[in-house]
């Protein structure tokens, strides 16, 4: 009798080998731990610089930023990102490597068709999600006046 | 003139020479085990060009004029050429012989292209339409990453069943007469679907496809698997392949294990080279043809190669739109002088 559909597909998710899973979570521990080791000791260097909480906050997200997007340009970032998987994505590491590598892929269909359009291409979802929702809880805050 | 033998396979009587084949492949294919194979590499995977989809263009175009070059015959003397890639509207082939002045006829097929190429070429030849005339294919990593899935710089871990995509050329001189292989028969293949989604197991979706082609092309001829030195499939992957001999034991009764092999697999290292479940491409399948198995039935190490070339026929809309994966498979029988 002929294999159905729903044989089938049984069949394939048996052929098909899960991701180690066990293992990328060891790897996206260890390395977004790493990361985030890193957010604090700039955040101590920045202190000891003399700048105020504020300037602070702001600093630590713009160096990292920085970083990603320089190992991203010298075609680091993506060998360190397939070992580590969501310990690169989850901190601010994977959202500024989203925008820089589209902008660094579409060049060559110009600066406003290419990189200009296609540079949010990726975190585009992220960024609309992540206002929708701030909207979304400000509005439960004001009208439960919860502050 | 072409005969069609049982209900899907057209026999070939003048039996179409391959009178000159060629294959060129990028850096990793070329750090492969086959890299001897190969009539050039790469080393450079921009091929000097400034953009990705001129890059495939340049390793097409680099196939095609040495496969003609080798035949000892010019341009000029080739009456059509068949043609195909992966890139939206095929502008790899498209910009690859815009300068080479040969009727041209623009094919999609995905990764089956090699076999609808050579398929179409061959019928054409034995019909009397054709004296001469050229199939080829090519696909490139690069070219493909940013068509279908994500920039190359991007930081993401790719699923073990995921394929790569193979920076490779191949392209086939027939002939109505001379010295070389011989086509000597083609099965058009049906589109399968049996409701794989996953983009990313494009083995899988692609394994009904081929099982349908060769139990096809089996059964037209009159044939075993024993009779064929090697069916080759291109491309399933490890995935893929398994699934084919699964299902031609469980549906058809036919096991190919002992003389099948599978394009995706032969192409790169798979423990070594970070490849997932091996290779895809109409490049690959392509430069295997036109290297390994077209050399050694010329040498005569081989007698019998069926041929089928698998495609997946999804876009990456259609993907976003959840529909399943439809899948093609072609044969073609190759046979030694």
């Amino acid at each position: 009798m002929a294999t159905t559909n729903k044989e089938y597909s049984k069949m394939a998710k048996k052929a098909s080998p899960p991701s180690p899973k066990f293992k990328n979570m060891f790897f996206a521990f260890i390395i977004g731990g790493f990361i985030c080791c890193m957010g604090e000791v700039l955040r101590f260097a920045f202190e000891k610089a003399g700048l105020n909480e504020l300037e602070v906050k702001n600093a630590i997200p713009v160096t990292l930023i920085a970083i990603t997007a320089f190992l991203t340009g010298i075609g680091v970032f993506d060998k360190i990102a397939r070992v580590a998987g969501a310990g690169t994505i989850v901190p601010i590491t994977g959202f500024a490597n989203s925008v820089v590598s589209p902008a660094m892929e579409f060049k060559a269909e110009g600066k406003i068709m290419g990189t200009g359009v296609q540079m949010f291409t990726i975190a585009g979802p992220v960024i609309v999600y992540g206002t929708a929702s701030a909207v979304l809880y400000g509005l439960i805050i004001y009208i439960f006046k919860l502050y | 003139m072409p005969q069609r033998v049982g209900r899907y396979t057209i026999n070939l009587p003048s039996r179409p020479v391959i009178i000159g084949n060629a294959a060129v492949v990028g850096k990793k294919e070329g750090e492969g085990p086959l890299a001897e194979e190969f009539d050039h590499i790469f080393d450079d995977t921009t091929m000097g060009e400034a953009s990705w989809e001129k890059a495939e263009s340049a390793i097409q175009r680099e196939a095609v004029t040495r496969a003609i070059s080798k035949a000892g015959i010019g341009t000029a003397d080739v009456d059509m050429i068949f043609a195909g890639d992966l890139l939206n509207q095929c502008i790899g082939t498209t910009f690859s012989l815009r300068e080479l002045n040969i009727p041209l006829a623009g094919l999609y097929g995905a990764c089956s292209t090699m076999a609808l190429s050579l398929a179409l070429g061959s019928l054409m030849t034995d019909s009397g339409a054709l004296g001469t005339c050229v199939a080829t294919t090519s696909s490139h990593f690069c070219s493909a990453e940013r068509q279908f899935r994500y920039p190359l710089e991007y930081g993401g871990q790719r699923p073990p069943a995921a394929q790569w995509t193979a920076t490779a050329s191949g392209a086939a001189v027939i002939k109505n007469q001379g010295e070389g292989p011989h086509i000597d028969a083609v099965t058009i293949g049906r589109i399968q679907d049996m409701g794989i989604k996953d983009a990313n197991n494009m083995g899988a979706a692609m394994a009904p496809a081929a099982a349908e082609t060769i139990a096809d092309f089996l059964n037209d001829t009159n044939t075993k698997p024993e009779d064929y030195d090697i069916i080759l499939t291109g491309d399933l992957g490890a995935i893929g392949s398994t699934l084919l001999k699964q299902l031609l034991e469980k549906d058809k009764n036919i096991d190919i294990s002992a003389v099948h092999k599978d394009g995706g697999l032969m192409i790169y290292d798979i423990d070594k080279q970070d490849v997932n479940s091996g290779g895809s491409g109409c490049g690959c399948s392509g430069a295997i043809v036109c290297s390994y198995i077209l050399n050694r039935l010329r040498s005569g190490e081989l007698k019998k190669v069926l041929f089928v070339g698998t495609g997946a026929l999804m876009s990456s809309t259609s993907s976003k739109q959840g529909e399943s994966i439809p899948a093609i498979a072609h044969a073609v029988l190759l046979s030694c002088q």
